[in-house]
């Protein structure tokens, strides 16, 4: 193999070792992508089940199963097509329906793509809802209060929002790049001081509806809020722009290098010449940064005000999306879209079938919970899964 | 116990890495497994202790056929390992990790820790074993934590005993305990499979060989078959065991000035005390000691990664100490660390992106943040081809490569910056015969570019070939500076703590 290298190198210089590069990299997600695959079908399988003994039509025709078992057979069949025919039509089913995917994606993607740069910097930033609320109290209040130039606004609101974040996550790196301090811990504990701030802030008048007690702000300018394009608001593009920054942050860039390289060996970074502590702060204000961002998403994309709900659980999802990306970004988008399809298909399927909500939830969980039991998937659809069976027994026993 | 092994074949895909390999070993017999790195023998014993199964072939345990689904029938069967790698719990003591899975009981359920000290205490001494009982396996020197896995193996009543690499972690001295235990073993009439790569082990203890190259048996010959001649069955071409060198022509000026330098750990103990040392260019100044008398920490400290207490360290005149290494890979010095997975490289990048860890900075990589990724891909082709390194391509991970070409990806990305001072610790460390030869005709060309050297290594051999002079430390000091044709003894004798025969050195120092 070592001697083909150079020799294919010297017929064909360029083209031939780009296409087998991209087949290699193609070849190497392979496994990952069809478990993915394969775990999300298991998920919807499992979901089968709950759907069926949730429907009192159908439970009762299997009292006579035994008498007539097509009959109960062929309405399980009916509701379970039913339920999951809703779910594809209200997340895909129409331009509404793939406005409201893709707009419940977007801060999934910007607070996911935080968690997964931190994840490559070796860190598990569990505080991205905190560095969303900040985001989105900064991002709000610019937002309601200033009286700038549309367009103007919008960014200014945007920036003021990355900020916040970054700085409420910067916090976190810079605690343990100099003193150590657990960045879980640091993180956990900073979502619920952000959350109380929010909670604060809100029984202010300067954040109040005038004329108004309720713990709600004003709905940010016309123009400060994200600008309709192709049918969706422009937050979506942004979202994207800012996967394609983390993207080229990691893979292309001198800095993503460090990151990488610590959070794979900070030994060996260390002994290289990297700073360790340079890495941690920086990764963790990017992250607080796409947070933040995730945070505007909130309060500049939907005509929402600012509530102590602004950030629901978004950023634990984050967390969630990111894992089911494998921390990489393209990976970040393609599970946000994905969760925001079963939030925004949830709504039309509870509509339509009877079908609770929760079900989606039940499909998130088990989604994650079979990704993260390859065996599992592996055994149940008798998959053999050569190469990497073969790189755990090397790992384990060489 | 008698083993026979006929035929064994092992085929990972299209990759055969055991071929039709046939092996007998009669009870009572120490028997040598000699092979490169990556030569077959791990998938041999794996398959031997269960962990794999044979895709053709048969064992035999004193003539019956046998097959084992896992190791836990291996080890009824009556067979031991003892892996590279120990498998022990670290918070347990020695007892407890001895009796682990055969946990010993007092009343019905309730564990009695006497019986088991007691236990391994008449085990360790029927076979003279020397271990506390009651000692934490975490407060245990390397040696001793061997001896318990051996332990571990004799308690499950091994009879045939796999030893894989079990010197490579060890001492010279307790290379030689080490062997005084075999021997022990074998009078009781144990068989034992000895797994190495090093030649003289072999002729030392073996009392047949086998020499096992790319996944085949190439032959069984007796322990007096030369040095020389093992090599080449086991490399497949000959191969020059000791290094040749022109005398060295040493700089004028010293390039590195180590003055004072004392190392204070985290525990607060002194572990480098007052060095004083110059290495100029164009010449290898060696240290050696027995692991653990400060040298590790004397090149951290070289390197930038520890604070000294005291002292001062220069490149050409500049001061480098406290400034971390960064400062430290910018003057020039270009480090190959004895703990090369550890500190060397990042296993799950690729080899091009190993190959610039430290320089990706530098303008030949990239301009302001973004990275050059033709010129680093164009580099990695490069080195892959002038340091001869295996790999599958430049965008393999460095996890994917043998441990012979982990270390020359080490090695080209060092070399292949101007240096000033190079510091290789343990450069060979675990490495193949054909892999050392290459790494020691590197450092040396390197040497001869007027680059200073420095080499800390626990292996003497090595030590004595590669060396112009040699420093000698113990307990944190720098004992005494020598010839390299100093003999054997009297730098035993330095590196166990005795004072230099003449005050010569250390006025030099």
């Amino acid at each position: 193999m070592s001697d083909q290298a150079p020799s294919t190198q010297q017929q064909e210089p360029g083209e031939d070792r780009e296409t087998s590069g991209v087949a290699a990299t193609v070849q190497s997600w392979l496994p990952t992508v069809r478990i993915t695959l394969l775990s999300i079908l298991l998920a919807l399988m499992v979901g089968a089940v709950l759907i069926i003994v949730s429907d009192d039509e159908v439970l009762s025709k299997f009292s006579y199963f035994f008498t007539d078992p097509m009959d109960g057979l062929s309405a399980a069949v009916e509701v379970v097509a039913d339920t999951y025919w809703a779910l594809l039509e209200g997340a895909f089913g129409s331009a509404g329906a793939i406005q409201s995917t893709l707009e419940r994606a977007a801060p999934l993607t910007c607070a996911g793509l935080g968690v997964t740069l931190a994840f490559r910097v070796g860190l598990f930033n569990i505080g991205a809802n905190g560095q969303m609320i900040m985001g989105a109290i900064a991002a709000a209040y610019v937002g309601f209060t200033w009286d700038l130039p549309p367009g103007i606004h919008l960014i200014v609101a945007v920036i003021a929002g990355m900020i916040a974040g970054a700085i409420w996550g910067g916090v976190v790196g810079l605690l343990k790049a100099q003193t150590g301090a657990h960045e879980v811990i640091v993180t956990i504990m900073l979502n619920y001081v952000a959350l109380q701030i929010l909670r604060w802030l809100l029984t202010l008048e300067a954040f109040q509806v005038p004329g108004s007690n309720d713990p709600k702000s004003p709905v940010v300018d016309a123009d400060a809020q994200y600008p309709d394009l192709l049918g969706v608001h422009s937050g979506v593009f942004v979202a994207l722009l800012a996967a394609v920054g983390v993207w080229w942050l990691l893979s292309r860039s001198t800095v993503g290098f460090e990151m990488r390289a610590v959070g794979a060996n900070p030994d060996a970074a260390r002994t290289a010449g990297i700073s360790i502590s340079k890495a941690y702060i920086l990764a963790m204000v990017i992250a607080g940064m796409l947070a933040g961002l995730a945070g505007t998403e909130q309060v500049n994309g939907h005509e929402d005000p600012l509530t102590d709900g602004i950030a629901g659980e978004l950023g634990f999802d984050a967390i969630t999306v990111a894992l089911l990306g494998r921390a990489t970004a393209s990976g970040t988008v393609l599970a946000a879209i994905l969760f925001g399809a079963m939030s925004s298909g949830g709504r039309e399927m509870q509509a339509a079938t009877g079908t609770p909500l929760d079900l989606t939830l039940v499909l998130q969980a088990l989604i994650v919970l079979f990704v993260a039991a390859p065996a599992l998937v592996r055994s149940v659809f008798r998959v053999q899964d050569r190469a990497a069976g073969g790189a755990d027994l090397a790992k384990g026993w060489s | 116990m008698r083993l026979e092994i006929e035929g064994l074949t092992k085929r990972f895909g299209s990759f055969t890495a055991n071929d039709q390999i046939d092996l007998t070993v009669e009870p009572g017999e120490i028997h040598a497994l000699l092979g490169e790195n990556g030569a077959g023998k791990s998938t041999l014993m794996n398959m031997l202790y269960g962990l794999l199964d044979p895709d053709e072939g048969t064992v035999r345990l004193d003539g019956e056929a046998v097959q084992f689904k896992d190791p836990g029938e291996a080890i009824e069967a009556g067979i031991g390992m003892v892996h590279q790698h120990f498998m022990l719990v670290p918070v347990f003591t020695v007892a407890d990790n001895v009796t682990l899975g055969r946990e010993q009981t007092g009343l019905p359920g309730i564990l009695s820790r006497r019986k088991a000290r007691a236990l391994v205490r008449e085990l360790s001494e029927r076979y003279g074993l020397r271990v506390d009982p009651a000692a934490k396996i975490a407060d245990i020197s390397v040696g001793v934590e061997q001896r318990v896995e051996i332990l571990k193996a004799l308690l499950n009543d091994a009879e045939l005993l796999i030893l894989d690499e079990p010197t490579a972690v060890l001492t010279p001295q307790e290379i030689e305990e080490l062997f005084v235990i075999m021997r022990q073993l074998r009078d009781d009439g144990k068989s034992i499979v000895f797994i190495t790569h090093k030649l003289k082990e072999v002729q030392a203890i073996a009392v047949r060989i086998t020499v096992i190259r790319r996944g085949k048996v190439i032959d069984t010959v007796e322990p007096t078959t030369s040095e020389g001649q093992l090599a080449e069955l086991m490399v497949g071409r000959a191969v020059s065991l000791t290094v040749s060198k022109a005398p060295a022509t040493p700089a004028d000026e010293p390039t590195l000035e180590m003055s004072g330098v004392t190392v204070i750990d985290d525990r607060g103990l002194a572990v480098v005390k007052d060095v004083s040392l110059d290495v100029h260019g164009g010449e290898i100044l060696g240290i050696a000691g027995v692991q653990g008398n400060g040298q590790t920490e004397l090149v951290k400290a070289l390197l930038g990664l520890v604070r000294p207490a005291a002292g001062s360290i220069r490149i050409s005149g500049r001061e480098i100490s406290r400034r971390g290494p960064a400062e430290s890979l910018r003057q020039g010095i270009g480090y190959i660390p004895e703990d090369r997975q550890h500190d060397g490289f990042i296993g799950s990048f690729t080899v091009a992106e190993n190959l610039v860890l430290d320089h990706y900075h530098e303008d030949d990589f990239s301009s302001g943040v973004v990275l050059d990724l033709a010129s680093i891909a164009n580099n990695a082709e490069n080195q892959i081809v002038q340091f001869d390194i295996r790999t599958q391509s430049a965008k393999s991970t460095v996890d994917s490569l043998s441990g012979g070409n982990q270390q020359k990806v080490v090695l080209a990305r060092e070399l292949s910056r101007p240096l000033k001072l190079l510091i290789a610790a343990q450069p060979t460390r675990g490495l193949d015969v054909g892999s050392i030869e290459f790494v020691h005709k590197r450092i040396i060309e390197e040497r001869d570019r007027g680059t200073a050297v420095l080499i800390v290594s626990t292996e003497l051999d090595e030590i004595a070939a590669l060396s112009d002079r040699v420093a000698v430390m113990y307990d944190g000091r720098v004992v005494d500076i020598v010839d390299p044709s100093t003999p054997r003894e009297d730098l035993g004798l330095l590196m166990a703590g005795a004072s230099p025969a003449s005050p010569q050195g250390a006025a030099d120092v």
